[in-house]
């Protein structure tokens, strides 16, 4: 009986199945039926809508570039700008035969492998249909000429006028404003594609990778229609593009071009900040590189040179060089001691030229072989005696040392609007112990409190923690960009993050510091005296020397004997900030394996802070009507004119 | 009774099926794997075709093909009854994908899609359930009488809801309602009440509203766009104008393999991929339309009669809905590519450019060649 119910649902399911099977085939050749009615409505009904609209009118949309926006200094020089330049274009799908029109183009201009190579590289990137790709760029009058009269014969071929990237400054400038280069595809899969069609080149370092956003602008459309030759023989509609933002910066030209004088052909950096605003106003690293190279595509030997040039001319050394800061810590360190009540102005010390710690054999060797004899801080900072600072340091403890420099900016990225940097080094057990896995010992304290040992800081975190005792203790972030201005809503300032302060118990011992600092360069017997404080007659200027000890080389390069010498020697610091009461300027040099901080350094804080004063002096006497006139606005006319040639206009030749 | 009248009473086709001894003893149905090498052979010419001439193309999708052929092969070995005691396990596994997905997965485009397996590279887990989910709504209908009752109809739409609102909120609409009609077909194959089916029918109103409410804004602006193509003429808009451009002006006897204008001057958006329809339609105009669906539609009758042949409810159900997704696919992709339907992102099976679909299309052709091989002769 059981069996036979199961039987009976069997074929009742089968039943079930087989009907609801026929329903949904049914289903099927309904919706079949519909898609062909659909198909034949498109290719029977409206074919001949839809071949007119395929055959003879192709209508197109094309992207405008936007005009990328300029960068100016404070004064209004132009930094940044686009120029027109002419380049040779192929339409592939107008090009009966690709390789035999770019053999006749060789023959006509130049044309290296690199052009070709690119060329066909661009081919290769998705792109939108009919677009001319860049053969060669830069073309000379004469080239357009050959090439013009050659037309009739090289469909496909047409000559583009472009707006291309030019640094006036490229060398000076190179590690400050950075560089656009071509977009990539790893790049355009970061931005928003559309916006990116007709773009030619993004921001790869520096100011032009951070502010991408700001100084592209928002890309234009044209709808157009086309002949079967790819011409347009009319403009339907059209969105004009929107050209990116205009970078004002605090740089000021004359004190960056002094900067770079008075480094005088030396690696090295110099960073000099206004303490009031943060803004920077000389951003040096050398050797700098011609960025102009760059933006076209610079050429695989040019740019292995570059690469293997053994000063390493592409390092931005002021943003990504990481080097111990010697003796610049102490007066920080100084004030950590005050601050923790470890020390006051009347503490001495005997030097004996050394340092031992109880029960460890090891002497931690002072500078100055015989000692400074009895020390106070304010000697200990003048002369830059290491031993008082070692036994600061040993009875501070790491700990204690790296939370009180830490608001000073070190240790971590200072936030300056520039892309790239890097954090340094600041150590503590806890860092110890996360990177080395290893717990720290006491002595290491002692290298700590003379700035060598783990310890390491960029160039700019050195002139961000000048402009903050500077400031007695207002925390500041380096900013390059002060204002932003576009053709439509003209200069406006870019908003800041509130400023944050270190306070001391006693607020009195910044000024203590700071004079202190002042007897580094002013007096006789400071460090900074002969080479800096001597020369001194139209203000007064605090600072503090520093010399980096240049450990080992780097495994795995092999120098030459004659030049081993040469990178062992000393890396050279100084900071310093003048006036002394109301400080103007900031500033942080870096010479490498320059030798000795005050004479080495010194002069070139000396002479970055002479231009700077001689250069803001200047454009205060400038009245405010003759101030409109200045090349500010100059600028802006100039950028307004830029925004009106679209790119890609035809200039022959079909 | 001799031999001969013995197989002279049987039907055609099994007379067919004792020639293809050999591929009846490696479980193969001869006839179907014909069909899919003439669809694919096909494909591959018009994709010479859509992606300008290159050979190379051609070649990588080849070699898939290939691919997808060896697993179609593999799944047909593999008895019925195995997938049916392995989808449900397996289901659950595809929903922690599809969770840790939502979690670890990589963003692309906005959504997250892929899962980055260490040394294995990355899929989407959203694709295998394309698979797992028909399986496991007919695992759970296998073991219970048909019609189903309340207890297992509520049972498989949870096993359809998961994974679907899982997928949806990647985001990826398109693939989480293939996956959810899938499963309903499932349903409406073992006998779903038709009054239950009238009342969907019914509320699908307000779920609609409710949907849209529960959209992102560029799913929103798919449908708006699809809605009134014009009104974004720079970006979805302009695709579908120019497939229909490209569909129209090749009129009923197409411009001719490689002539197309629209596909080869790029007007045509992934002309390889989910509009190869498109670049089909110009080049071979209404009649290479008609015959492409010619070809489906062998197929999907094969299918069919594979459904009927099976020899209990749970192949039956599994013939039945593979074959009836397979439908669903061709009528999204042809549709949305013609412009009657929003663009979701659905390839042609078997035709357009891209490895994941083909394999998993040829892995459920496997299952149904499986479930056609395996099925005792009386039952």
């Amino acid at each position: 009986m059981a069996r036979n119910v199961t039987f009976h649902d069997k074929l009742r399911e089968q039943g079930i199945f087989k009907h609801r099977l026929v329903v949904a085939f049914l289903g099927v050749l309904a919706l079949v039926g519909v898609l062909l009615l659909r198909m034949y409505h498109l290719q029977i009904v409206q074919y001949s809508t839809y071949e007119t609209i395929s055959d003879r009118n192709r209508i197109q949309i094309e992207p405008i570039a936007p005009t990328r926006g300029l960068i100016l200094d404070r004064n209004g020089t132009i930094l940044a700008d686009n120029n027109p330049t002419f380049s040779v274009s192929i339409i592939k799908e107008l090009v009966p035969n690709l390789s035999q029109t770019i053999a006749d183009i060789r023959e006509l201009i130049p044309l290296n492998d690199n052009d070709v190579q690119r060329f066909e590289k661009r081919l290769q990137q998705r792109r939108r249909p009919l677009t001319p790709i860049a053969l060669r760029l830069n073309l000379t009058e004469e080239e357009i000429a050959i090439l013009s009269v050659r037309a009739y014969d090289l469909p496909g071929v047409i000559i583009e006028a472009n707006l291309v990237r030019h640094y006036p400054q490229p060398e000076l400038l190179s590690h400050t404003i950075g560089y656009v280069g071509r977009i990539n595809e790893a790049e355009l899969k970061q931005v928003d594609a559309n916006n990116y069609g007709a773009t030619e080149y993004i921001g790869k370092t520096g100011i032009e990778k951070f502010y991408e956003d700001r100084l592209h602008g928002t890309v234009g459309f044209q709808k157009v229609e086309t002949d079967a030759r790819g011409r347009t023989t009319r403009v339907l509609e059209k969105i004009d593009p929107t050209g990116g933002e205009n970078l004002h910066l605090f740089l000021d030209l004359p004190t960056q071009q002094a900067a770079l004088k008075a480094m005088n052909g030396r690696r090295g950096a110099v960073v000099a900040i206004e303490p009031d605003t943060g803004g920077v106003l000389a951003f040096l690293s050398t050797p700098g590189f011609n960025s102009n190279l760059f933006v076209t595509g610079i050429d695989h030997k040019s740019y292995n040179d570059l690469q293997n040039d053994r000063w390493r001319p592409l390092f931005n050394r002021a943003l990504q060089g990481q080097y111990p800061p010697g003796s610049t810590v102490k007066p920080m360190v100084g004030l950590a001691g005050l601050d923790g009540g470890f020390i006051d102005w009347n503490y001495s010390i005997w030097d004996p030229g050394w340092y031992k710690i109880n029960g460890d054999g090891r002497f931690f060797r002072d500078w100055k072989k015989w000692g400074h004899g009895f020390v106070t801080l304010d000697t200990a900072i003048v002369q830059s005696c290491d031993t008082y600072f070692y036994e600061l340091a040993h009875r501070m403890g790491v700990d204690r040392l790296h939370d009180f420099l830490s608001p000073f900016g070190f240790g971590h990225r200072t936030g300056i609007d520039m892309a790239g940097e890097v954090s340094g080094v600041l150590p503590s057990t806890e860092w110890k112990r996360r990177t080395r896995k290893e717990r720290w010992y006491p002595g290491e304290s002692l290298n700590f409190g003379i700035g060598q040992g783990y310890m390491l800081s960029t160039p700019l975190q050195l002139a961000v923690a000048t402009a903050i005792i500077a400031n007695h203790g207002t925390i500041i972030e380096p900013r390059m960009v002060e204002k932003i201005s576009t053709k439509d809503t003209g200069i406006r300032p870019l908003e800041h993050a509130p400023l944050q302060h270190i306070k001391l118990r006693d607020p009195e011992q910044w000024r203590r510091m700071i004079a202190s600092m002042r007897n580094v360069v002013m007096t006789k017997k400071g460090t900074a005296y002969g080479a800096v404080g001597r020369r001194l007659t139209e203000y007064d200027m605090a600072g503090k020397t520093g010399t980096a000890q240049v450990v080992n080389i780097k495994q795995g390069e092999t120098y030459q004997a004659s030049k081993l010498k040469e990178w062992h020697r000393d890396h050279a610091w100084f900071m310093g900030f003048a006036p002394t009461d109301h400080p103007r300027i900031a500033v942080a040099v870096l010479v490498e394996n320059g030798g000795h901080g005050g004479t080495d350094a010194g002069p070139v804080a000396k002479q970055v802070i002479d231009a700077w004063f001689e250069s803001d002096a200047r454009s205060r006497s400038v009245t405010p009507e003759e101030q409109d006139a200045s090349p500010a606005t100059e600028a802006l006319s100039t950028s307004q004119r830029m925004h009106t040639p679209p790119t890609g206009t035809e200039v022959a030749i079909h | 009774m001799n031999r001969s009248d013995y197989l002279r009473q049987l039907p055609p086709n099994e007379l067919a099926a004792r020639r293809n001894s050999f591929l009846q003893t490696i479980h193969i149905d001869g006839f179907l794997l014909m069909m899919l090498l003439i669809l694919m052979g096909g494909g591959l010419i018009v994709l010479y075709s859509a992606s300008s001439a290159s050979i190379d193309t051609v070649i990588r999708q080849a070699l898939r093909m290939g691919l997808g052929l060896l697993v179609m092969c593999v799944a047909a070995q593999i008895p019925a009854t195995t997938y049916r005691r392995w989808s449900l396990p397996l289901y659950g596994f595809g929903v922690l994908l599809l969770i840790a997905t939502l979690i670890f997965g990589s963003h692309a485009k906005g959504a997250q899609r892929w899962l980055d397996i260490p040394g294995l590279g990355r899929f989407q887990p959203s694709e295998i359930m394309k698979l797992l989910v028909p399986l496991s709504v007919a695992a759970i209908f296998a073991t219970r009488s048909l019609p189903p009752r309340w207890s297992s109809l509520l049972m498989s739409t949870g096993i359809i809801l998961v994974p679907t609102l899982l997928i949806a909120k990647q985001p990826d609409l398109g693939t989480a309602l293939l996956i959810a009609s899938s499963g309903f077909i499932t349903m409406f194959l073992a006998g779903l009440d038709w009054r239950i089916l009238v009342t969907l029918a019914g509320s699908s109103v307000p779920a609609g509203w409710l949907l849209w409410e529960l959209l992102h804004d560029y799913q929103r602006q798919r449908i708006l766009t699809f809605l009134n193509p014009e009104s974004d003429p720079w970006g979805t808009g302009w695709n579908i104008m120019q497939s229909k451009t490209a569909i129209g002006s090749g009129g009923f006897d197409g411009k001719g393999w490689l002539n197309g204008t629209q596909s080869h001057l790029d007007f045509l958006p992934e002309s390889s991929t989910d509009f190869i329809i498109a670049a089909l339609a110009e080049e071979f105009g209404f009649t290479g339309v008609c015959l492409l669906l010619l070809v489906y539609l062998i197929i999907l009758i094969r299918g069919g009669y594979i459904a009927l042949q099976a020899g209990n409810n749970g192949d039956r159900l599994i013939a039945g809905t593979l074959t009836l997704t397979f439908f669903v696919y061709i009528f999204v992709n042809i549709g949305m590519v013609s412009g009657i339907l929003p663009v979701v992102g659905v390839p042609l099976p078997m035709v357009s450019y891209g490895g994941t679909s083909v394999v998993t299309l040829l892995a459920s052709f496997g299952i149904l060649m499986s479930i056609h091989t395996h099925r005792q002769l009386l039952n």
